[in-house]
């Protein structure tokens, strides 16, 4: 009886998640169309992505729920070599002009 | 017996360690392939943003008509897809089985209309004149960027609409288990995941103002 009522229910406990989801991509919509400065534009959707792929990493792909080491060993890491990746990509893209350490 | 298996059925255990995760080697194994493959997006993503703001004449083609109502409606499928997904998990770790197929063929069914909204905004795209490294108005690596980076994600929903088909069948005919649901869920949600940063880079800071 219990696994029939929990059946029923599969949705409904993401169903918060899930409008949260909903309202972050509407407002980043929204805010594409009010906003023409780029380079205010662009730091607010980066900052909205963020929040949405925080929440669906923690609550769709349930890491919420698991043990914290393995948040531990992968989320950390995975930023290190983003930040680290963006770091060398500007780097080399600025040493294809032949001007290390330009202005 | 694998060894992860004699772990827990006891036998072994005397050289076995617990997982220190405690989950199946198949989800860990899971969540590094998704790792691999956020950081494969993450450079595809830090070199569209490079050449995007390193360019004086990128194009801003994107027109709320067609383009980004195609877009939003995009995105409101693959969240729900997400959605079905996560009932069909929780259907699969109660055992009901009729209910884990209709969620997993919901899930498939968007996955299926998300391609074919895809494909439609390609299929625009082309007809405006935009190519691999020309387009009727600027910078010529817009095409290239814009087609690879939405094309590796068209290519991962297409891999995830398959690999559901295939669990789908063999969940239903008792030859995989919840767990392999599970894992496939985690793919598909990392595909939606990967799409709320596409959606922003690619499509939103070029729109026609």
């Amino acid at each position: 009886m219990a696994a029939a009522a929990n059946s029923k229910n599969v949705i409904a406990r993401y169903l918060p998640v899930y409008f949260i989801l909903l309202f972050i991509a509407a407002i980043e919509f929204f805010a594409a169309f009010r906003i023409t400065n780029i380079q205010a534009l662009l730091p607010m959707l980066l900052g909205l992505a963020l929040c949405s792929g925080a929440l669906a990493l923690l609550y769709f792909m349930h890491l919420v729920d698991e043990r914290r080491s393995l948040f531990l060993s992968l989320i950390p890491a995975t930023i290190f070599v983003l930040i680290m990746m963006n770091m060398f990509w500007s780097d080399s893209y600025r040493l294809l002009h032949m001007k290390p350490f330009a202005h | 017996m694998s060894e992860s298996e004699a772990a827990i059925h006891g036998h072994g255990t005397a050289y076995v360690e617990e997982s220190p995760y405690a989950i199946p080697s198949r989800k860990l194994t899971m969540w590094l392939f998704i790792i691999s493959d956020a950081v494969t997006f993450g450079a595809l993503l830090m070199a569209y943003g490079y050449l995007r703001f390193a360019s004086s004449d990128w194009p801003t083609p994107f027109k709320l008509s067609p383009s980004i109502v195609n877009v939003m409606l995009m995105t409101f499928v693959l969240l729900t897809s997400s959605l079905t997904m996560l009932g069909a998990v929780d259907a699969a770790k109660l055992g009901d089985k009729a209910k884990t197929a209709r969620f997993m063929w919901s899930t498939i069914l968007l996955g299926v209309i998300f391609a074919g909204l895809h494909l439609r905004e390609w299929l625009g795209m082309i007809a405006e004149g935009v190519r691999l490294f020309q387009n009727p108005w600027g910078s010529a690596i817009f095409g290239a960027s814009f087609f690879s980076i939405t094309g590796l994600h068209l290519l991962h929903v297409l891999c995830g609409v398959i690999a559901l088909i295939v669990v789908s069948r063999k969940y239903a005919s008792g030859r995989l288990t919840a767990g392999h649901v599970e894992t496939t869920g985690l793919y598909w949600h990392f595909v939606d995941l990967v799409w709320m940063f596409v959606v922003p880079l690619v499509y939103l800071t070029n729109i026609q103002h």
